[in-house]
């Protein structure tokens, strides 16, 4: 290291050189972009720079005002102020352009005005040297013998059953407060016998609501029934000519030429809604599992391992003559995404 | 020249500057430290520069992100909508829901500020992944750095959850869509499945809690996790100090490049302004997860073309092929979901993989030493073709998860999409793997060539015997055959005669040349033949030394 006295003497740049060798540092090439001052292309390279971080200053201002000025508030076309469509657009450009007016004032600085500069460092990496590891290692050793762990073994056996409890009380308390036991709530729907068959505005649904072909997502007229994630439920109305082949056990469950499947996926549990009515295919858009609704909405392509259960369905006369659908029994399968005790 | 302070003065010194510096020197003794710190040399190369943007993205994040949660409610509490938004007046939605549409119409500038944090979260896992690509194609995860990779593996991975975490809070149908198919994956593990379904989202999907619980997730839990591993990840590199390619200056044991200060720091920091300031444009440019038009999450409705964000559309597409094996009555009735192999066993796979990947190079190559020299991707085929071979898988699956898109788009059937990607998710890597290897190669030779032959100048030249030939340019010393005696030293070949640097910018100015003054000129003259003269190359063979034979 430089004495005081030499360094005393030297310039900023002499005194670098000298802190920069200390540092293991190296600069084997150091030149002025300039070496000779006052010549326009300097001149000219100042004034780029300058003017990246005046654009800067001048789309930040532009940035407030705007932000400030314009009216923001949405409206519908032709009934008020339709600036909100520019406002978020404008503040975009002026605050990307603000910014980046002084990153590139930034780099251009460094690459145009900075001296050009190699530095060469020593890496000086690896382990550290023989003797620095026994020190340590016999630190180590030395503060394990204070405490006497290796031999006590009392003492070690208590510690770490110490360390076991506490270690398992978080986990403990963390999943007793948070763990809900699934019961048969993945089993069962709203749907029960008797359940009356609903839009998803609350109205009844009847034979005469939709038309051949026709489909309609549908509820149970229960309080939750329409927001619960398990219950919604395709009603289809099938084409004439169109008969469903059931599945075993499932005969009898649509009502003339109309059936009910439960609307989520037995995949992954996205609703199964697009339907092509000329083919009888329910395709799911998630993951494109594909139902065929003539065959009791057996999968025919796709990750679907499961038919779609199938609603049972009768109608119901009310006081006034009119006819409503009805459940005529909970679905007999699981809704949705398979689980490992599905049964 | 500034001359340096004086003894004398750092005694009793009497400017602002040195009396605080003196102030705190006093106090702290950090002089040689922070020097030491200035003074570290950086190397310089473009590919470096991935990293950076994935740091400079998640600050953006965590400020944009600061900024929303002033607004943001995360509960799924039920309320009428009553904002400006017309369209969705009246509607029933959550809070959660709600406020972001307060964000979106009725906060100054919060519209901008959630497209901002947006573009910058899939920048941020986009410049983490090509990061990890520069990381894995050059070698640099090799002994001693190790350690840095398992770090950024688990960065990738905290930054897809956080991601993902972010995206479901707006309860909107095509989140909350998102939301209920995770819901099924977590369902699909065997033996546990319903009940760790029912611990994270409290109760039957959709519940009343999990938006709040995602929340806290997303803004103190993760976020903190990504700043401390991103702390560790920059400290590793500043002790290990950073690899770089072979080259003059820089070795196994140094490495060459600019200083910190002030150099790099103005580099650096311009950079980060210039992240800052692309993703501020395309945040108010460019609309993205517009969630008003998707309205609130409600489990009877999906429309079609739902595609997650990008970083979670490789998995999306491993769910759509893979086939409907689902297994039945294991251990007398439970059952595994076909849903369970493509979104749980696949990315632990993956993950698993990549994590061991450092320690199955070494133990197949036997090399065990420390590296801090980067190697070409060509120079280790195998490697690189191992590369390809997962990036083709992974792009099969993102393809295939927006495969309905892509089947619209081309219409072409939709099941031809599905039965394509099972087919390319097989056949694809092998084929890439293959492809990589020979190109490799063909590289290799290539640089061989020309270190032996020399660079083509196109310069053709007619022999007395009327034999027309090519001349060469050696790159160096050649043998009584003329063929060069370069070895190769896996640092780039100059294959161009205009890349062996011996010609500089002719003429200064943009429009019109700049004419100096002449006594400027004159002193400029002989600064620059004074520097020629200091830094005169070895001699060099002229073209036509070696002809080719």
């Amino acid at each position: 290291m430089p004495t005081t006295d030499e360094l005393d003497g030297m310039t900023a740049e002499e005194a670098m050189f000298a802190g920069a060798n200390q540092d293991g540092v190296q600069i084997v090439h150091r030149r002025d972009r300039f070496p000779i001052p006052g010549s326009k292309v300097e001149k000219r390279a100042e004034f780029a720079v300058s003017l990246a971080f005046a654009i800067s200053f001048l789309a930040a201002i532009g940035f407030i005002i705007v932000f400030i000025a314009v009216p923001f508030e949405f409206h519908m076309p032709g009934k008020g102020s339709q600036t909100f469509a520019i406002y978020t657009p404008l503040l975009g450009a002026l605050l990307g352009i603000s910014l980046l007016a002084v990153g590139v004032g930034a780099v251009l600085w460094a690459k145009w005005l900075m001296p050009e500069e190699e530095a060469v460092q020593d890496r000086h990496d690896g382990a550290s040297p023989v003797e620095e590891q026994m020190l340590t290692s016999a630190t180590l050793i030395s503060g394990l013998e204070d405490t006497g762990l290796a031999r006590r073994s009392l003492l070690k056996s208590s510690l770490g059953l110490a360390g076991l409890g506490l270690g398992i009380v978080p986990l403990v308390a963390l999943v007793g407060g948070l763990i809900k036991k699934p019961g048969r709530q993945l089993q069962t729907t709203l749907w029960t016998t008797g359940v009356p068959v609903v839009f998803s505005n609350g109205a009844r649904v009847g034979p005469g609501d939709l038309q051949a072909g026709g489909i309609a997502t549908v509820f149970p007229g229960v309080p939750g029934g329409t927001t619960a994630a398990d219950s919604p439920t395709l009603l289809i109305r099938l084409r004439p000519g169109q008969v469903v082949r059931p599945r075993r056990g499932q005969a009898g469950f649509g009502w003339g030429d109309y059936v009910a499947f439960s609307k989520i996926c037995t995949h992954a549990g996205c609703p199964a809604s697009l339907y092509e009515q000329q083919t009888g295919r329910l395709l799911c858009p998630c993951h494109q599992s594909q139902f065929l609704v003539t065959e009791d909405a057996r999968p025919v392509f796709g990750p679907a391992t499961r038919a779609l259960p199938k609603l049972p369905i009768t109608v119901q006369k009310t006081d006034d003559g009119s006819t409503y659908f009805i459940a005529a029994g909970p679905y007999r399968e699981s809704i949705g995404p398979a689980y490992w005790e599905r049964r | 020249m500034t001359a340096t302070p004086t003894a004398a003065q750092f005694e009793k010194p009497r400017t602002v500057l040195g009396k605080s510096g003196k102030a705190l020197e006093d106090r702290l003794g950090i002089a040689g430290g922070i020097r030491k710190q200035l003074n570290k040399v950086f190397p310089d190369h473009w590919s470096f520069m991935m990293g950076e943007i994935a740091l400079y993205s998640f600050i953006v994040l965590l400020l944009t992100g600061t900024y929303l949660s002033f607004f943001f409610d995360a509960s799924m509490g039920e309320v009428k909508y009553e904002g400006s938004y017309t369209p969705l007046r009246g509607v029933e939605m959550s809070r959660a829901y709600a406020s972001t549409l307060h964000i979106s119409f009725d906060v100054r500038g919060g519209l901008i500020m959630r497209q901002i944090h947006h573009w910058a979260a899939l920048l941020f896992i986009a410049a983490m992944t090509i990061h990890m690509f520069r990381i894995f194609f050059t070698g640099a995860f090799r002994k001693p750095r190790e350690l840095n990779w398992f770090i950024g593996i688990t960065l990738l991975t905290l930054g897809v959850v956080e991601g993902f975490a972010g995206y479901s809070l707006p309860d909107d149908l095509l989140s909350g869509t998102g939301l209920r198919i995770a819901d099924a994956i977590m369902l699909s593990i065997p033996v546990i499945g319903s009940w760790v379904s029912f611990l994270v989202v409290g109760a039957e999907f959709p519940g009343t809690e999990i938006v709040g619980r995602l929340y806290i997730l997303h803004v103190l839990l993760i976020p903190a996790l990504i700043l401390g591993l991103i702390g560790a990840h920059l400290a590793l590199v500043v002790k290990q100090k950073h690899t770089t390619f072979p080259g003059p200056g820089n070795t196994e044991t140094t490495v060459k490049g600019e200083r910190i200060y002030p150099i790099y720091a103005a580099k650096a920091g311009g950079f980060f302004f210039l992240v800052f300031g692309v993703l501020a444009g395309i945040g108010g440019l460019a609309q993205i997860n517009p969630i008003w038009l998707y309205g609130p999450y409600n489990a009877a409705q999906v429309s079609s073309g739902s595609q997650p964000d990008w970083y979670m559309a490789f998995l999306d597409g491993s769910t759509r092929l893979m086939p409907s094996w689902e297994t039945h009555h294991l251990f007398g009735h439970y059952t595994i979901a076909a849903l369970f192999w493509p979104t749980i066993v696949l990315p632990t796979v993956l993950i698993a993989l990549a994590l061991a990947y450092p320690f199955i190079e070494a133990r197949l190559t036997h090399d065990h030493a420390p590296h801090n020299l980067l190697q070409r991707p060509r120079d280790v085929p195998v490697r690189t073709s191992l590369g390809a071979m997962a990036i083709t898988f992974v792009m099969v699956l993102f393809i295939s998860g927006g495969n309905d898109v892509v089947a619209k788009a081309f219409d072409i059937s939709l099941n031809a999409m599905t039965w394509w990607g099972r087919i390319a998710m097989l056949f694809g890597p092998p084929i890439a793997y293959l492809i990589t290897y020979r190109i490799c190669l063909g590289l290799q030779r290539h640089d061989r060539e020309v270190l032996e032959h020399g660079i083509e100048t196109g310069i053709i030249k007619r022999l007395p015997s009327g034999e027309f030939i090519e001349i060469h340019q050696p790159l160096g010393p050649v043998d009584s055959h003329g063929h060069g005696l370069l070895e190769y030293a896996g640092a780039p070949v100059p294959k161009r005669m205009n890349k062996l640097g011996s010609v500089g910018r002719a003429v200064k100015g943009f429009f019109r040349p700049v004419v100096e003054k002449a006594e400027i000129q004159e002193a400029i003259e002989a600064a620059e033949a004074e520097h020629a003269e200091r830094t005169q190359p070895a001699e060099r063979p002229s073209v036509g030394a070696g002809i080719d034979d």
